[in-house]
């Protein structure tokens, strides 16, 4: 009764104590283009409108919520972002236009910097992809797949023989990778887009 | 003839060479005049935004700076066929506008490879766009030799053409109606399929094969339930999941499904009047012959089984003949007593 009491009695006419927004700005700020992130109310369309929602340990609505109350450790641990199929059907249903995938990547990107990743399959996965686009310029399919199923999906190798099989056979994979003519362009604006994006 | 900057995109080359093939065959015949974009390198599909902002931007950028350059004498309309592609180039060039110090970050980056981009110097179109709205139905109509008559045809874009659509170019969000015009223009039976712009699962059989699986499952079984004959698509990634994964699926829920899926390029050249193999007929994992069966047309054989080893000799290597032991010999009358 005493605790409800000092609750009621809190004073409110200080906006910042009842409301620390440094979470959600920092997101806002990191995402490409105007996210329009801060402008959400919270009325669900997003995970109404989610093929995927089912899988989330949290919908979109719920982590936006998260991230305006400044629980950064639970947002950034969430599966969500991770489950988001970039299909852009809460963008286009959304009435405050926020970039809801965009969020997403900014969400995973940080998660990744601040090592709260709880399954690092779509991560690896992520990574494994650039680290081939970096190495060659153009992505090489076989290459990888037979690094992630091995490190993530080494008993789903048998189920994979046929469909694999098929692909070498009609020649819809390459055995060795393609690389693009002036690599070395590519490998020093990669390398300078990855200083400035660490300077921010 | 309308000039375009093609940017073919990774998969193109390899996974979906029939939609390249079939593009090529069909490119002639409707005036449609393509120029690669001189060394061209990968978008980065959904992949690389995940892992760093800037550096996915820049890498996208280097295809428009390239394609920039390639339009200074000529025309500034690119077109993309795969639709990560398509969504990528248009996303980039948007947010560079949308947000300048994006912009002015990714040309900080392209000037260490003495690139730079302009966002909005281009015209960035998805090929079913540029086949409907440049090109035009009529000139499509011109060219229908042989008409897809009763080929039940189940229209599936999938998300990334007609969302979020920067541009305003689609009929609709959710139901476009742009695939079923040029469907019934090819002479097509063109299914009425709620699924069109639902997601294949994108890279999911990679991350978490059960959620893929159960989003297959559901474009698969609502186009079975229609009688569908064949389902096409404008993406390269959705043709990949539903062909490819479709076995793997099968085997996760039990299911027997046989629906083949094939690029749209390749519906317009049988059309058309092409011969089947120049357009890729014969790739797809799950045969689609029931639809070249329909209208008649004669199939390209199977790819060749692998030669059938070589016989063994019956005689085998030869071995030594056992002497004859006259202690065995003993023996055996011993057991037989």
């Amino acid at each position: 009764m005493t605790e409800a009491l000092t609750i009621s009695s809190t004073p409110v006419s200080d906006p910042k104590q009842i409301e620390d927004l440094t979470l959600l700005k920092e997101v806002a700020s990191r995402t490409a283009g105007v996210s329009n992130l801060e402008m959400c109310i919270q009325c669900g369309t997003c995970g109404g409108s989610c093929p995927s929602a089912v899988e989330m340990e949290d919908t979109p609505r719920r982590l936006f919520a998260m991230l305006r109350a400044g629980m950064r450790e639970e947002a950034l641990k969430s599966n969500t972002p991770w489950i988001c199929v970039s299909c852009y059907h809460c963008v286009v249903r959304c009435p405050q236009n926020i970039h809801i995938p965009d969020v997403m990547y900014t969400l995973k990107t940080m998660a990744v910097d601040a090592k709260l990743v709880q399954d690092s399959t779509a991560p690896d996965f992520s990574q494994t992809f650039v680290d081939m686009v970096e190495d060659y310029g153009r992505s090489f399919e076989i290459g990888l797949a037979s690094r992630h199923y091995l490190k993530h999906f080494p008993l789903r190798l048998t189920n994979m023989v046929p469909m694999g099989m098929g692909m070498l056979s009609k020649k819809r994979m390459n055995l060795t990778p393609t690389r693009i003519k002036n690599m070395k362009q590519l490998k020093a604006i990669l390398k300078r887009a990855k200083e400035l994006e660490a300077e921010q | 003839m309308s000039d375009y900057i093609l940017y073919p995109g990774c998969s193109m080359e390899t996974g979906a060479r029939a939609y390249y093939d079939s593009l090529k065959a069909i490119s002639k015949p409707i005036g449609l005049n393509l120029k690669e974009i001189d060394d061209w390198n990968c978008c980065g599909a959904t992949e690389y935004f995940g892992i760093s902002k800037t550096p996915a931007y820049a890498l996208i950028a280097r295809n428009l700076a390239l394609a920039a350059e390639q339009a200074a004498n000529g025309t500034r309309k690119v077109v993309a066929p795969c639709s990560a592609c398509y969504l990528n180039l248009a996303k980039a060039d948007h947010y560079m506008r949308e947000q300048p110090k994006l912009g002015r970050q990714v040309n900080e980056a392209l000037a260490a490879g003495n690139l730079s981009y302009k966002p909005g110097s281009l015209d960035i179109h998805h090929l079913l766009d540029v086949i409907i709205y440049d090109i035009g139905l009529d000139v499509v109509e011109k060219n229908v030799v042989r008409p897809l008559k009763g080929v039940r045809v189940a229209p599936y874009l999938g998300c990334m053409v007609p969302r979020p659509d920067y541009d305003h170019r689609w009929s609709d969000h959710d139901l476009p109606v742009e695939l079923d015009m040029l469907l019934k223009t090819l002479g097509a039976d063109v299914v009425d399929y709620p699924l069109k712009t639902e997601c294949c699962g994108g890279h999911m059989p990679q991350i978490s094969p059960a959620t893929a699986f159960e989003m297959l499952r559901r474009l698969i079984s609502v186009a079975d339930e229609r009688d569908t004959d064949v389902m096409t698509t404008i993406c390269p990634m959705c043709q990949l999941n539903i062909d490819g994964y479709q076995g793997e699926m099968n085997g996760f829920f039990g299911t027997n499904y046989h629906m083949p899926i094939l690029f749209f390029t390749q519906l317009m050249g049988l059309a058309f009047g092409i011969d089947p193999k120049e357009l890729g007929f014969g790739l797809e994992l799950v045969s689609a012959r029931n639809v070249l069966d329909a209208i008649g047309v004669k199939a390209p054989p199977e790819t060749p089984p692998a030669p059938p080893r070589r016989p063994r000799k019956p005689e085998g290597l030869p071995m030594p003949t056992p002497l004859a032991n006259p202690q065995i010999e003993t023996l055996k009358k011993e057991v037989t007593k």
